[in-house]
């Protein structure tokens, strides 16, 4: 069956079955790997992408009920708080292995999107959801906050 | 169609025997006598310079050839930086690429095959990829010299850029071709370390930018083709089961579904994308012989490994005195028994990996960790030479042991698949294997359960006389390639490390060990031996100082032996962790101090008490010494992961077995360390100028003994069954 999703702003048709997770559409039948696969079943977060903003778990989204809803992922993230993530990102270089990063960069985006000055439980409350096995937990929180100064600047 | 496999095929995997074959010369280590693929040189142009850890392309950029996996612990940063400073390469100009599957060109020099583990990257790398980059420079310089007509001498090398006095200058890129054909020093001179630019100082992740974006292709299971299949297995319930028949119908059915095939393994759907196969695995209905499987529960095993304990086991080389002699006329005895659940890996990419066979080779493309080894597997799977098996090494989404297989048994299963459809009449396609996290944490390839029996006799003021130590677990080592080099009488030096001896000065010690049977496969898990005997250790020192009323860190520098450097870890952790100043209400500190890898880690926890009766750890303060710091904010990096890794796993984690068959499935079951329970993590580097040596594992073993320790300061009892969960603590 033919579904077609707005994905980075642009149309994208897909010719899968409903049931499909938006995570492996993205993945294997247009390519776009930024998004990874962790666990499958919304507990990792390493599959975040924004649904009209908000970070969605894309292994537990299914593109039959997308609808027209506007999928952001990590290729086509942008805006202020994009930009200054992943400049603080790089600066503080959070990334270790590297895989569970695109998932904490979407969560953290959106984060800031909503809330431009976070607190500690702020942060807590929106990343405890994204694993990163590497423990980079200590460089996240604080390109969190550089962002923030970043965004402010 | 249901399938009945009357003869299951014989595992692939090849036998110790067939491995000691093909190795020669075991006197030097795991010598692997392979042919080289060709030459090192890249695309054959004439204006490049290629050597093989160093590539200068005409753009000017310098490649650095990483030997060694990357999963994280950031050696592609580290090599690229040694170059780098011999070299005198601009930062911006330096990538790092992972060099091909060559063990004449690649071997890690203290393993002799190529491959990473044991947090040798740096340590075996050191000099060789100085001499590399200073090597490289010399070439360059001749070059120059040849085209400006100048001496070799009056050429100054800067940031990537060559110049002389008489206003020429040149960048690397520029005279790339030429250096090329110059000859290649025997002995390069290198810097004395007060001319380091890099080394020692900071040099920026050379991956940062690309694991910011989201970058295409940089990990295996981010690999794509035109045509690609990919594989799912149904893997059997009960380890080693084997099956023995399947129903595909229902399977069959879902649409991108291809084939479905059998391999010692498990059953493989494949499909033209990844959830098809996924989904269709799930209506396979597979049969499966659990006549040699294990069946029991790991309450049954812990009760197996405890009993063992009891008994006395195969000595260990190492030891001192008579402590049973001392026990017996001890004013009293302590003892101790330690209990260590199986424990996942789990990192965060799970195991893929792409294959493609034609009849005649073999290309692979996945995050391999035993180059030469998975090469020798899968050649002799396939039936082909190991020149004939070429490896794409990609980046790992972490590791911490999983990819470095003794029997490679990832590249043995995707071989078998290709070869099946290969024999089965079908054209040469690529398949990627992909692992869900399912099969992941019910995989096997543990961290094997371990028992420990700690005897120690005191006189009456409290002081040690001797020290008989006990170890059960199933060898990491025994039937596998790495035998002979890792199992002398029977003792598996994976097992024991860290309480073979102990650094504190004790009249008599002596350890033995048990090796328990299981068909559950067991692995190195980030830290190996020291994962247990560092928390059994550690936690006894506590004891100890307590029994003989004293400040655990004031005893533990009291009784250091020779070894001075575990007493500079931990006066620095001390000093500061503020050891001696008086703590918040609810606030309680622990110290441990572990060697591993050649590098020394204390680390000073401190922990509170939530109301429900948890336990979060506030801060840790963390002391290191592992030689020269070639790259001080990856060594920090290292510590705070290693810290939050071994953390997580003390706090909540084991994999249990009811009846043979695994009780967790995936992280909703399996729960990792998130945000939420990392604490406050402060690195202290201890300044050296002894050889570098590892960070990538040091960090985990001196965590869970710390916490361990600030428990008992609170509530004078030591932990000795993990993880804490099990006692409300997590
Ligand atoms: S893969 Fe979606 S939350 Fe883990
Ligand atoms: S950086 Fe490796 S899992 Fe997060």
């Amino acid at each position: 069956m033919s579904i077609t999703l707005t994905i980075n702003g642009e149309p994208r048709t897909i010719d899968a079955d409903p049931e499909t997770p938006l995570l492996w559409a993205l993945r294997d039948e247009l390519g776009m790997t930024g998004t990874k696969f962790g666990c499958g079943i919304a507990q990792c977060g390493a599959c975040t992408v924004h649904l009209d903003g908000t970070p969605v778990r894309s292994c537990q989204t299914f593109i039959g009920d997308v609808g027209d809803a506007s999928i952001t992922t990590i290729e086509g993230i942008d805006g202020k708080a994009a930009k200054a993530v992943q400049a603080a990102w790089q600066e503080l270089e959070v990334p270790q292995c590297g895989y569970c990063q695109s998932g904490q960069i979407m969560a953290a985006t959106a984060l800031l999107a909503e809330t431009p000055k976070p607190s500690d439980d702020d942060i807590d409350t929106a990343m405890d959801g994204n694993v990163c096995r590497c423990a980079t937990y200590a460089r996240i929180r604080q390109a969190i906050h550089l962002a923030a100064d970043k965004m402010e600047a | 169609m249901l399938h009945m496999l009357e003869n299951p095929l014989q595992s692939a995997v090849p036998s110790r025997r067939t491995f000691l074959k093909l190795s020669a010369g075991a006197a030097g280590g795991l010598m692997l006598a392979l042919r080289m693929p060709g030459s090192a040189r890249a695309a054959g142009d004439d204006a490049s310079f290629a050597q093989p850890f160093v590539h200068i392309r005409p753009d000017n950029t310098v490649v650095v050839l990483n030997k060694h996996q990357d999963m994280g612990q950031g050696n592609a940063t580290g090599l690229a930086t040694l170059v780098a400073d011999e070299l005198d390469a601009d930062i911006a100009q330096v990538t790092a690429e992972f060099a091909p599957a060559n063990a004449a060109l690649y071997k890690n020099l203290a393993f002799g095959m190529q491959g990473t583990g044991g947090s040798t990257a740096i340590a075996n790398s050191f000099m060789q990829y100085r001499q590399a980059g200073a090597a490289a420079k010399a070439m360059l310089i001749a070059a120059a010299a040849e085209d400006w007509g100048v001496p070799a001498s009056e050429i100054k090398v800067e940031k990537g850029v060559l110049s002389h006095s008489n206003g020429k200058s040149a960048t690397f890129g520029d005279l790339a071709g030429l250096a090329a054909k110059q000859e290649v020093p025997g002995e390069p001179v290198l810097k004395k370390p007060e001319d380091w630019v890099y080394i020692g100082k900071d040099f920026p992740r050379v991956d940062a930018a690309g694991k910011s974006h989201g970058s295409i292709g940089f990990f295996g299971m981010d690999h794509q083709a035109e045509n690609m299949l990919v594989a799912v297995l149904a893997r059997p319930p009960r380890f080693i089961a084997v099956a023995t028949g399947f129903n595909d119908t229902e399977a069959r059915k879902v649409k991108g579904v291809v084939d479905v095939v059998s391999v010692p393994s498990g059953v493989a759907v494949l499909a033209t994308s990844t959830w098809p196969a996924i989904k269709a695995r799930g209506l396979l209905d597979v049969t499966w012989d659990d006549s040699k499987a294990e069946t029991r529960s790991t309450e049954e095993m812990a009760r197996e490994l405890a009993d063992m304990t009891g008994k006395k086991g195969l000595p260990v080389a190492k030891g001192h005195g008579d402590p049973e002699a001392a026990l017996a006329s001890a004013a009293r005895v302590i003892e101790v028994d330690y209990s260590f659940p199986f424990l996942a890996h789990a990192p965060m990419e799970p195991l893929d990996i792409t294959v493609l066979f034609d009849g005649n080779s073999a290309t692979f493309w996945t995050g391999s960790q035993f180059q030469t080894v998975d090469q020798m597997v899968a050649g002799t799977v396939l039936g082909l030479t190991p020149d004939k098996v070429a490896i794409n090494t990609t980046w790992a989404g972490g590791s911490f042991g999983r990819r470095a297989q003794p029997d490679s048994h990832y590249f043995a299963e995707a071989a078998l698949i290709a070869k099946a459809r290969l024999d089965a009449g079908n054209a040469p396609q690529p398949i990627k294997v992909v692992w869900t996290r399912e099969d992941d944490i019910k995989g096997g390839y543990y961290r094997p359960m371990v028992a420990h029996k700690a005897r120690v006799g005191l006189d009456e003021n409290g002081n040690v006389v001797g020290w008989h130590h006990r170890v059960a677990s199933k060898s990491i080592m025994i039937g596998t390639s790495f035998e002979p080099f890792a199992v002398k009488d029977g003792v598996d030096s994976t097992s024991v490390e860290g309480v073979d001896e102990l650094p504190y000065e004790l009249p008599a010690f002596q350890a033995e060990a048990h090796n328990a049977e299981t068909p559950v496969p067991v692995l190195w898990w980030r830290s190996v031996g020291h994962t247990h005997t560092g928390y059994v250790a550690e936690t006894m020192i506590d004891r100890l100082a307590k029994e003989a009323g004293e400040d655990p860190l004031d005893y533990r520098l009291k009784r250091i032996k020779k070894d001075q450097r575990y007493a500079g870890v931990l006066k620095l952790a001390a000093e500061k962790a503020g050891w001696k100043d008086p703590l918040p209400d609810g606030r309680y500190r622990g110290i441990a101090v572990v060697k591993s890898f050649n590098s020394y880690v204390a680390e000073v926890a401190e922990i509170s008490f939530r109301d429900d009766g948890t336990v979060k750890v506030e801060k840790v303060v963390c002391a290191v010494d592992c030689g020269i710091p070639v790259n001080p904010k990856n060594i920090e990096a290292q510590m705070q992961s290693g810290i939050g890794y071994g953390l997580g796993a003390i706090l909540r984690n084991e994999v249990t077995m009811t009846d043979g068959v695994v009780d967790q499935e995936n992280f909703d079951t399996y729960l990792p360390i998130r945000m939420t329970d990392m604490p406050e993590i402060e690195v202290h580097i201890v300044p050296s100028t002894e050889a570098p040596t590892g960070v990538g594992e040091p960090g985990t073993p001196p965590i869970g003994p710390a916490v361990a320790n600030a428990i008992a300061a609170a509530k004078g009892e030591w932990i000795t069954e993990l993880p804490l969960s099990k006692h409300g603590l997590a």
